[in-house]
């Protein structure tokens, strides 16, 4: 057997988390940077950029769940037991923010306050608590008899805790390169003025966090620091700083593309690092993918209908993305 | 909480989601179908008011597709979350099934959707059609794949058992195991039925309120033939798969008909009413039919149904709750045939769409088709019980460890989001049935698309009505 499915797999999920984390991560972002928008037309102009995509984007989530479920029963059952209370917080975030974005548009303008709150609350919870389920993945999930051996709360610590601020930035950030591309005037300057201590915040926390993680888990300052590794992933800390720069400079000089797209670097990068640093433990500290695979049997009839239906999807989801290019302005509408 | 166990509360909650859950799919598939008739007929025979029926019931069913799939995303990580036993064990099963619908969903939503949701002006008619038809066969395929998972934990077979874990061996047989088929078609066949009560009701109340339209009036005729003709073949549908039941899982039908005791052999009577007492093993304030349960699940007058004290009470399910949910699915069932017949009767008169009382019933049993999925859901589950795969685990073994705190806590959030949230959907799906249908809408060109300004795409966005009906044309001009 030359297929390691259980490779296929995890590169078929990761790739979807990825997706996840930059599409719906910029959405989630635009939700977060309402209150820093006061006008109410902006405020629809800001909605209407993510209005048409924003649930294809939420479903590389069920995807990701069920792909996840298929391939790594074992991983699916640990973590989501595991990181209960966060998920369930994170997933009704996600449903309040949902149907705010519907219904704010359905409602007359005294009430919209509401629904503009649930939607601003709504992103809030839903990120920081990814970051949290992030932060407490990465901290390791310690497992016995093939089932979570830890507490309740195990996931509050500090780590994760900072991790669900560190995404609230880096997806403000995200959610605000995406406005420059995708608004003009006012609004976009707005968000030019808003980049600038953005970029710093996120290269703070992405310190931070890069920091941190090595300090209190030997085992991957191990991977990072050792050599011949060191030299091999040094490209990552380079880039970043690299990204960063050419940042603050496309902000300072009003681009309106490049920002958004060094941003998905910077949200590439980390999220390597982060692979880097986990890989090929499915359920850090110990569990690997191998270990946590579904039998072949399983993996390989999933496969199929996966190999068959992503590429339509992801030609889809490009052609939409192509037909909604290009400026909001106040008086477009999706509705 | 409540003095209620981890399990109960972890019972409840999936319940409680689920219940929500299944109303908007339900919907879906019914009106999915619908849709597809309606603009078949619109290209036979070019009748004005199957166009204005399809965009009426069009934006409904868009606004149920969106609360579908946000109530879905919870389904999708609670088994994970709530039954992390069950998913490490039989993951290889159910986790493949469940990924083949929502590669099935997700391929459905990106494809045809949008096309059928926005593109009546901007597509031929022919692919239009066809997308309506592919969103329709989707729905289907949907059902298929949950249904697929679901009765194979009521009757599992294709699978081995390694170190502990269900390993896969054939598919096919895992996919068509002996209570797939009758559920599957019982359960769509229930989808139609809903959706066809919800659209006669809808239809009622205009007419109870002298909005005569032919629009109206076909709605209501089309409802009530599918009551007439649907209705008695659920029946049927329903006592196969009754009889599948008896052979796989006696024990879900003692509870069922509330049978405690054979040791005197003989016919079992049907009751009609009773209060089964699982403490003191036995059915009180009794109202029995002798022979007919023997009639109709044995097909005899001599051989008695299985009796629950032929379990240990361990694996007894609870027949208090199996014992009154079977009995209001049954009856509700029979209200439907009941309502077919009538409209019959009326139609010959000429009266269908004038007799008071009849519209009043219309009108009632609108609800009735969900209220009986619900119902039947309820027996087939709690039925199964203590089980979760029947006969390879029990749902006590397969719960997450999780305290009774965080259960009750996260199970009292659900109950509020979902409320609110869900509510406010419900409230919104009503109001566009209370606008009605409009004639000749679709006939104007609409905007969107490449170039253009305005372009919807999600579903709920295909609803242009605003939540406050007052502020409708202040807000329509906005958008």
């Amino acid at each position: 057997m030359g297929i390691d499915l259980s490779l296929i797999w995890a590169v078929i999920i990761i790739f979807g988390i990825m997706m996840y984390v930059v599409m719906d991560g910029f959405d989630l972002g635009v939700g977060i940077l309402f209150p820093f928008v006061q006008d109410s037309s902006d405020r629809d102009v800001m909605m209407n950029t993510v209005a048409p995509v924003w649930d294809g984007n939420e479903t590389w989530l069920v995807l990701g769940g069920a792909g996840l479920f298929a391939a790594f029963p074992l991983a699916y059952s640990v973590v989501l037991s595991a990181l209960y209370l966060p998920i369930i917080f994170m997933l009704m975030g996600l449903i309040f923010r949902g149907v705010a974005f519907e219904f704010r548009f359905k409602v007359v303008r005294e009430r919209q306050h509401v629904w503009d709150k649930a939607f601003i609350g709504g992103s809030l919870v839903a990120t920081f608590f990814q970051g949290v389920v992030l932060g407490a993945f990465i901290s390791g999930l310690p497992v016995e008899d093939r089932a979570y051996a830890g507490g309740a709360l195990d996931w509050l610590t500090p780590f994760s805790l900072f991790c669900g601020l560190a995404l609230i930035v880096a997806y403000a950030l995200l959610g605000c390169t995406w406005l420059m591309m995708r608004t003009a005037g006012d609004l976009q300057r707005r968000m030019h003025d808003i980049g600038i201590p953005l970029v710093w915040a996120v290269l703070v926390v992405t310190g931070i966090v890069s920091l941190w993680t090595p300090l209190t888990h030997p085992d991957i300052a191990e991977r990072w620091f050792s050599m011949p590794n060191l030299l091999y992933f040094m490209p990552v800390p380079v880039l970043v700083l690299l990204c960063a720069f050419g940042l603050l400079r496309s902000i300072q000089r009003y681009a309106n593309y490049t920002p958004f797209l060094l941003t998905l670097a910077l949200i590439f990068l980390g999220y390597s690092g982060l692979g880097i640093s986990l890989w090929p433990n499915i359920i850090p500290p110990s569990v690997t993918i191998w270990e946590a695979a579904a039998p072949p049997q399983s993996q390989g009839f999933t496969l199929v209908g996966a190999l068959l239906i992503l590429p339509l999807i992801l030609m889809y989801t490009a052609w939409s993305y192509y037909v909604f290019r290009g400026k909001v302005s106040a008086e477009d509408g999706y509705h | 909480m409540f003095g209620l166990e981890a399990l109960e509360l972890a019972r409840i909650q999936f319940a409680f989601t689920i219940t929500f859950h299944i109303i908007f799919p339900a919907i879906t598939i019914g009106l999915a179908s619908f849709l597809a008739v309606l603009e078949a007929l619109w290209l036979k025979t070019r009748q004005e008011v199957y166009r204005d029926l399809y965009h009426f019931w069009l934006k409904i069913f868009a606004v149920n597709f969106g609360m579908g799939v946000v109530s879905g995303i919870v389904m999708a990580y609670q088994f994970g979350t709530n039954w992390s036993a069950y998913s490490e064990f039989a993951g290889s099963v159910t986790g493949p099934l469940l990924a083949y619908e929502v590669l099935t969903a997700f391929f459905l939503e990106a494809g045809f959707l949008g096309v059928m949701l926005f593109g009546w002006n901007r597509v031929g008619e022919r692919l239009h059609f066809f997308s309506t038809l592919m969103v329709a066969v989707g729905t289907l395929i949907s059902t298929f794949w949950i249904l697929a998972s679901n009765s194979w934990m009521h009757t599992p077979q294709g699978h081995e058992i390694i170190d502990g874990i269900v390993v896969p061996v054939d598919w096919f047989a895992i996919i068509f195991n002996p209570s797939f088929p009758y559920r599957l078609a019982h359960m769509a066949v229930a989808a139609f039925l809903a959706t066809a009560f919800f659209v006669g009701a809808s239809a009622a109340w205009h007419l109870l309120r002298g909005k005569d339209t032919p629009a109206i009036r076909k709605m209501l005729s089309m409802a009530m033939w599918m009551a007439l003709l649907v209705a008695p073949v659920q029946a049927v549908i329903g006592d196969f798969h009754g009889l599948n039941t008896l052979e796989y899982q006696p024990a879900k039908i003692a509870a069922m008909e509330g049978h405690w005791d054979n040791s005197e052999g003989g016919p079992t009577p049907l009751l009609l009413f009773g209060w089964p007492d699982m403490e003191a093993e036995e059915t009180r304030y009794k109202i029995e039919i002798p022979y007919l349960a023997s009639i109709i699940l044995k097909h005899s007058l001599t051989e008695p149904i299985p009796a629950l004290k032929d379990f240990p009470p361990e694996d007894r399910p609870n027949s208090t709750i199996v014992f009154w949910t079977f009995r209001i699915m049954v009856a509700l069932g029979l209200l439907m045939i009941v309502t077919g017949i009538w409209s019959l009767l009326l139609r010959r008169g000429d009266r269908l769409y004038s007799s008071r009382p009849f519209l009043r019933l219309v009108l009632l049993m609108g609800p009735s088709g969900l209220i009986a999925i619900l119902a039947g859901w309820y027996t087939t589950e709690i039925g199964r019980q203590p089980w979760v795969i029947y006969g390879l685990m029990r749902t006590a073994d397969a719960v997450s460890n999780h305290g009774a705190g965080q259960l009750g806590l996260t199970l009292a959030m659900f109950v509020v989001v979902y409320f609110a949230v869900f509510g406010v959907g419900m409230v919104y799906v009503l109001r566009l049935v209370k606008k009605g249908p409009v004639v000749s809408e679709g006939r104007e060109k609409g905007a969107g698309g490449p170039g253009e300004a305005r372009t919807p795409m999600r579903p709920i966005s295909a609803a242009d009505e605003a939540i406050s009906h007052e502020q409708g044309d202040q807000l329509g001009e906005r958008n």
